[in-house]
């Protein structure tokens, strides 16, 4: 056991919030969101914070613990230095609910308006389809998101400009890509993804994918190659020339 | 009071692989659909699953069908399973599982380009379509996008306080929403349960914090009859350190991916106890159980993929005898399989990317290179709502259930993968037959007295304030005494005396106070918890106490063996005039065409 001081951002009647102090004892092994808990069986009952799994597999419970958005169960507390106090406060890009909690469902609003997965009509002899491990596997690397929103809290695009009515944010460029490169997808994406989901305004800082808990390449392997075809089809020279010829 | 109120056709409570696919089937069937979830929409417990989803596509074995994953369920379950619901498992899960690719599922691949499957204990053949070891991430989140474009109405992070009768038929439900504290009122014609599990009731569980067996209770309280509730699985292989991780976790894949399981000795000791019944399946040596693992059609099955039930117990009984590993576990170790494969950690990283991940993060431990230190977790509850097997309704007319919180199924014992093609084989089937039934019957009428009485019982605790007593602390004083005395090897003095205890435990929750405003107020919804967490705990302990003998995931020290009387009976618990009543009901005859399946497989 060491001592640990944890200063926890609490909300006001009134809708502002403060951060409020509590010295507590922390026991090998410990992650934050232990000591979350701790604090709210022992000192504060009504300290609201959101989480499930505690496994890292279902991504509620995000929060920045010491200015930096991470996952409160998969940050050990011996990791962190407990010299000074540990600062635990909610996502700071979506608007507040309680405490540690947000509201976070633009992200699901958002998502419903992304076109659905068409699959081509099915070409296997059984009915069904025949896809190759290696054909899927950049896929599956966006598959394993988990959507904790982690993303979405660091980008700028959200969190300092605001754009929440023009720019889908990485976590749903992640399942834009993911549908894309689906083999079996047949729809296509890239007039949305150039005109309402604002593509264009990320600038490729890579924050996204630096606090990604699932080590996605945001990124590298959903953002850039969704850009690519987005400018091929719009800007490269070629083709535009071809389409003046076309149409 | 007056209530927001929301009308649906068919009203389903519970989000997870269950109630997303009793969504999607009761949509598509024209009516209108209400979704009350917990927490988050795509965050219910599903989404923990790991190894896969059991179907008889065949793709990996061609012997395999769905007679051998019939008789391997009966098998696992100890013959006291509803047949017919695991007839119908197995006949349907192929089906549901290739559906899930045309709504966006990406399975892991066979080299012809197939749904890739994969061992686990107790089946015969290579069965568990799979994602790398996150298959219930990919479950839930195929059907959540699916369901998002069909019309269903989704209410996250509510809470069902009771369910409300008229007339003895299932009418509504009042729900507190979690974010505002505020009670909101569902009428529907027709309600789905699909609440999941119950393993928050014991202090070690790779449950989240959400299985606190609410649809069990729900049920119970509208006078639903719960069956098999002694049975619940301790899955051999949790994470034993550090001790905030205790309980989470690791995948039966290791095992089925080349794992060993040894003690404090260096000892094999799955080799030494191998049940009569599964000889004729089992490798006679490591090197066989190797060649099992790679594929090797002629090889037999690892001692280490013998069924859940048995695995927890003969590690309990290593722990026990002295020989276990520091922190109370044996070793679970995968990284031995660098002297048969090069590459072995690459592989291993491919294979098991979740647990290479939880280990290295929330232990400092590369499972590539060192032994995991695992031991029993409550896992899963055989037990649940007794339900029609085809209809998936329940004894209260148009109250159904599916998933984890119905029963019958799993018997006394339930095979790893079983769950995820359960979830999906009858969430389908509850979500068809709600439907039917919404669009048969008239509008239930839920009444205003009603619903203000369950709103008075909720609100209690903030009358007694915070001086009543502190919730968390009951709910952890309950885990351990079902930790303690109704756990994995169970004796009659010890459950008598945990009966006796959730007495006292119910009368403390009954004071159970909180202070504060209503709104996202994690004491209170504790306080709200404790009281379905007390009713199946109840069951579980009167039901075990019934059972005298051991079955499947039920071990008593002072019945050892299986007996006969039971073989054929069901321990059934209903809410009666004095409290919780427990009586014995016999499993209807299985007809001859399914004795012979059974028969035939037993070679």
């Amino acid at each position: 056991m060491s001592a640990a001081t944890f200063k926890i951002w609490r909300t006001l009647p009134g809708g502002d919030g403060t951060f409020q102090t509590f010295h507590t004892e922390v026991a090998d092994g410990m992650v934050v969101l232990d000591v979350v808990h701790k604090v709210q069986a022992e000192q504060a009952p009504d300290l609201a914070v959101r989480w499930n799994c505690k496994a890292g597999k279902c991504g509620s419970c995000s929060a920045e613990i010491n200015g930096t958005p991470r996952l409160m169960c998969m940050t050990r507390m011996d990791e962190l230095n407990l010299w000074e106090p540990v600062t635990v406060e909610p996502m700071r890009a979506f608007p507040p609910i309680k405490d540690l909690v947000t509201d976070v469902s633009w992200n699901f609003r958002v998502k419903k308006g992304i076109t659905k997965f068409t699959p081509r009509t099915p070409d296997a002899p059984d009915g069904t389809w025949r896809m190759a491990q290696r054909d899927v596997d950049r896929v599956q690397e966006f598959r394993k998101c988990i959507e904790c929103f982690l993303c979405q809290d660091v980008c700028h695009v959200l969190r300092d400009h605001g754009k929440f009515d023009e720019f889908i944010g990485p976590r749903f460029f992640v399942y834009t890509a993911n549908l894309e490169m689906n083999p079996l997808d047949t729809a296509d994406r890239v007039p949305e993804l150039k005109h309402d989901k604002g593509i264009g305004y990320c600038n490729i800082t890579k924050c996204c994918t630096t606090v990604c808990p699932e080590h996605i390449h945001i990124t590298d392997n959903a953002i850039i190659p969704l850009k690519e075809r987005v400018v091929s089809r719009y800007y490269d020279p070629i083709t535009r020339l071809l389409r003046v010829f076309t149409s | 009071m007056a209530h927001d109120t929301y009308t649906y056709d068919v009203l389903i409570i519970g989000a997870g692989g269950a109630g997303l696919r009793a969504a999607i089937e009761a949509a598509n069937a024209g009516v209108s659909v209400g979704l009350i979830c917990k927490s988050l929409l795509g965050k219910a417990h599903t989404v923990m699953a790991e190894g896969g989803m059991a179907a008889a596509l065949s793709h990996n074995d061609d012997r395999d069908n769905w007679k051998v994953h019939f008789a391997d369920t009966m098998r696992g379950g100890q013959y006291v399973n509803n047949w017919r619901m695991a007839e119908i498992h197995a006949k349907e899960a192929p089906d549901r599982v290739r559906e899930l690719e045309a709504w966006g599922a990406v399975f892991d691949r066979t080299p012809d380009g197939r749904i890739n499957q994969r061992n686990f204990g107790g089946h015969r053949y290579p069965r568990l379509a799979h994602v790398g070891d996150r298959t219930g991430l990919e479950l839930i989140r195929t059907l959540q996008d699916h369901t998002i474009h069909l019309g269903v109405t989704v209410h996250m992070e509510h809470t069902v306080v009771d369910l409300v009768l008229d007339g003895g038929r299932a009418a509504g439900a009042l729900a507190y929403d979690r974010q505002s504290g505020r009670f909101h009122a569902f009428a529907a014609k027709a309600i789905i349960l699909a609440t999941g599990g119950i393993g928050r009731a014991y202090s070690v569980t790779s449950n989240s914090w959400e299985g606190t067996g609410d649809g069990h209770a729900l049920a119970y309280r509208v006078g639903a009859e719960l069956i098999d509730m002694e049975f619940v699985q301790f899955h051999p292989t949790g994470m034993v350190w550090p001790p905030s991780v205790k309980g989470i976790l690791v995948t039966e894949g290791v095992r089925g991916e080349g794992g060993i399981l040894k003690n404090s000795d260096g000892r094999r000791f799955m080799f030494d106890d191998i049940p009569d019944n599964y000889k004729p399946q089992t490798a006679s040596d490591a090197e066989e159980g190797w060649r099992y693992t790679q594929g090797d059609k002629s090889a037999r099955r690892p001692p280490e993929l013998l069924t859940r039930d048995h695995v927890a117990r003969c590690i309990n009984r290593e722990v026990k005898a002295g020989r276990g590993s520091p922190h109370g576990g044996v070793f679970l170790d995968i990284a031995w399989i660098k002297e048969k494969l090069p590459n072995a950690a690459e592989h291993i990283k491919r294979k098991l990317p979740s647990m290479y991940h939880q280990f290295m993060q929330l232990a400092n431990l590369d499972i590539t290179k060192e032994p995991m230190e695992v031991g029993p977790t409550t896992h899963y509850v055989m037990g649940g709502v007794r339900v029609d097997a085809d209809s998936q309704m329940s004894t209260v007319p148009g109250l159904f259930a599916a998933g984890e919180c119905a029963s019958g199924i799993n018997g006394a014992n339930r095979l790893g993968g079983n769950s995820l093609s359960d979830l999906i084989v009858f969430g389908k089937r509850a979500g068809e037959y709600a439907a039917e039934y919404a669009r048969k019957n008239p509008a239930a009428r839920v009444s205003d007295e009603a619903l203000a009485r369950v709103e008075r019982t909720a609100l209690e605790p903030f009358e007694r304030g915070a001086s009543g007593e502190n919730p968390y602390m009951v709910q952890k004083d309950l885990q351990q005494v079902m930790q303690a005395l109704v756990g994995i090897v169970r004796q009659e003095s010890e459950m008598r005396e945990a009966v006796q205890t959730l007495q006292q435990l119910k009368a403390r929750a009954a004071r159970a106070g909180v202070s504060g405003g209503r709104d996202y107020h994690a004491g209170w919804h504790t306080a709200l918890d404790l009281r379905n967490l007390l009713t199946v705990s109840e069951a579980i302990a009167l039901s075990a106490i019934e059972r005298r003998e051991s079955r499947g995931g039920h071990f008593r020290e002072d019945y050892p063996d299986k007996a006969a009387e039971f073989s054929t009976i069901n321990m059934m618990v209903k809410e009666g005039a004095g409290g919780m009543q427990v009586t014995r009901v016999p499993i209807p005859p299985i007809p001859d065409e399914l004795t012979q399946v059974i028969e035939e497989q037993k070679s």
